[in-house]
């Protein structure tokens, strides 16, 4: 397997040139650009901006079980604790059940910031139980930013009900402008009291899916645009797809990789379907990012997630849990106020020493000469919130991957550590978590985190991927630099061989 | 003559909002159809609006017992293949 690198795109996707884009690529250039308006919107949505989803939280509320089509990659027997995917909950909500707990999760974790509706099934194919949360919620709860996320069918009915109720986020899930492509995706929907199916339907969704996307944008709500990259069906489809969006004045574009396995019960899971590989996402992601910025920290959460984006303290706030919880949210509001204004200077900080080093990253290595002759190198590293490296090797649930290149450092994803076997005597396939880690790392060179065991320090050598605990507590931009320059000063990067070592 | 929710409903709610005779109820495993008021949509819809959006192939059954949305009709999964697949993760 070939290293994803800038400069050296993958064979057969000539396209795949890197970042071409101006509003791709590191968190200051996706906020820098944009007018004060927007940028109040966006600084603290934890889904709409990369930095923010290192200090801020949000929630989902599952209100809205009934769906009005049926995508390919979705299994309605949602009812599930330990899966982890958009349209999976554990409990459906009533808005009053709901509001109690937004309320409970918003004074425990004064960092939240968001509330968003996301299904299990579609939030406006649910009208009355969306918006009769979302209503008591502007009331009873007014510092939380509320946001829901659509399939688009219902879309167009829905629009001004969602200016009333001061929702400036939605995201439409939207796989294809092609109804042919679209009949492959989507087996029916449900439409003027009819089953339709095939292209037929297809042609409507997208209809529907891009009448909302324009009337959204004619009111000044802010859009994201998801799409399921499903290999074979819709990837090379969705640069087109990123391209139209944007030209309607789309905000983001959130390209996520297909989940299909055989026990969710899916269409694609039980027909075999395969999943795109990290590599081919991020070549898509970056052929996209030409035409649009791009979300790239997606960690396609279930619709009744809690907490950081990686991070679900749902069970913390079971309907059991929140009966028993006595919230005042007069004063919960007060601390959540002190506590989101000392993480915003906290970032304002940020931003200002960031603008400092600018000019001394990798040119002042090479005395002026920029050296754009050296390759680009991916790195992991283990963080719990914080923009810090600040997470035990062992600990980590998931590392978030970085490029460093002469042009700078960008991010680029994130991996789940897959444990398939956590030491179920009944699981035939024993992998520890070890080796589970050291797959997730294909392709990254280096790994930084706060600390690392000895045992794991010599299977990552082995790997080929150098362990570093020497930037602890360092922001995680200006370490994954710092190492790219002891790299380049150790000659690591002069020439190709590195490169093919390390994917032996 | 009444439609029939059975045991495999999934409790989304969707047969609910869409019935126009306000004839499904919550039952304590899941949704129930009031056969009393059940008109099979009769004078509102040509086609029976539950069997129109109900996900789950099986889970409504029609007036002759026979299932609405049989194995198949709308996950397009074959019946066989599902079959193989289920014998597989059992297996494993």
């Amino acid at each position: 397997m070939e290293l994803s690198v800038l400069e050296h795109g993958k064979a057969g996707s000539s396209s795949a040139g890197g970042c071409s884009s101006s509003s791709c690529g590191s968190t200051d250039d996706q906020l820098s650009h944009l007018p004060d308006s927007i940028r109040a919107k966006v600084q603290n949505h934890p889904c709409y901006s990369e930095e923010a989803h290192h200090y801020f939280a949000r929630m989902h509320v599952a209100v809205a079980p009934a769906c009005n089509i049926q995508c390919h990659y979705c299994n309605r027997k949602y009812d599930c604790a330990n899966e982890s995917r958009p349209g999976v909950v554990s409990e459906v909500l009533t808005p009053d059940q709901a509001v109690k707990k937004v309320k409970a999760v918003a004074a425990t974790i004064p960092q939240m910031t968001v509330l968003g509706i996301a299904g299990p099934g579609d939030p406006l194919a649910n009208p009355q139980r969306t918006f009769e949360t979302f209503r008591q919620l502007t009331e009873q709860a007014p510092d939380i930013k509320l946001c829901v996320s659509t399939n688009g069918l219902a879309l167009p009915d829905c629009v001004e009900e969602l200016a009333k109720h001061n929702i400036d986020h939605v995201t439409i899930t939207i796989n294809c402008v092609d109804p042919k492509i679209g009949a492959k995706i989507y087996p029916w929907i449900y439409w003027n009291n009819k089953r339709i199916r095939g292209v037929k339907a297809a042609e409507i969704l997208i209809r529907q899916q891009q009448k909302g996307l324009e009337m959204l944008v004619e009111r000044g709500i802010l859009v994201k645009v998801n799409s399921v990259m499903i290999p074979g069906v819709n990837d090379e489809h969705l640069k087109e797809v990123s391209r139209i969006v944007k030209e309607k004045g789309a905000f983001l574009h959130n390209v996520m990789p297909l989940i299909a396995e055989a026990e969710h019960g899916t269409f694609y899971g039980v027909m075999g379907q395969r999943s795109p590989d990290p590599e081919e996402l991020q070549d898509l992601q970056d052929s996209c990012a030409g035409d649009m910025n791009m979300m790239r920290h997606c960690r396609q959460c279930r619709a009744d997630a809690v907490g950081m984006l990686g991070e679900d303290r749902g069970d913390e706030f079971t309907l059991e849990k929140i009966e028993q919880m006595d919230i005042d949210y007069e004063a919960a509001m007060v601390k959540r106020a002190a506590v989101q204004a000392s993480i915003m200077e906290e970032l304002d900080e940020k931003a200002a020493q960031k603008a400092r080093l600018a000019n001394v990253s990798v040119p002042s290595l090479t005395e002026g000469r920029i050296s754009r002759n050296y390759r680009s190198v991916q790195m992991a590293v283990a963080t719990n919130g914080g923009g810090l490296i600040n997470e035990h090797f062992g600990h980590a649930r998931e590392f978030l991957i970085y490029e460093a290149s002469p042009e700078g450092v960008r991010f680029i994803g994130h991996r789940k550590v897959d444990q398939f076997c956590v030491g179920n005597d009944s699981c035939g396939e024993k992998e520890s978590a070890l080796s589970g880690s050291i797959r997730a790392l294909k392709g990254c060179e280096a790994v930084l985190c706060s600390k690392i065991g000895f045992e794991p320090w010599s299977d990552l050598e082995a790997a080929g991927i150098h362990p570093n605990g020497e930037h602890a507590m360092e922001p995680i931009e200006e370490a994954v630099m710092a190492v790219y320059q002891e790299m380049i000063a150790a000659g690591r990067l002069n020439g190709e061989k590195a490169l093919f070592q390390a994917n032996a | 003559m009444a439609l029939k929710i059975v045991e495999s409903c999934v409790n989304c709610w969707a047969c609910v909002d869409v019935c126009p005779s306000d004839a499904i109820t919550q039952g304590s495993a899941h949704f129930q159809i009031v056969t009393s008021k059940c008109t099979e949509c009769d004078g509102d819809y040509a086609e029976q609006q539950c069997a129109s959006i109900c996900p789950v192939e099986g889970a409504i059954l029609l007036a002759d017992g026979m299932p609405a949305n049989p194995p198949g009709s709308l996950t397009g999964i074959p019946p066989e293949r599902l079959a193989e697949a289920m014998n597989e993760i059992q297996a494993r």
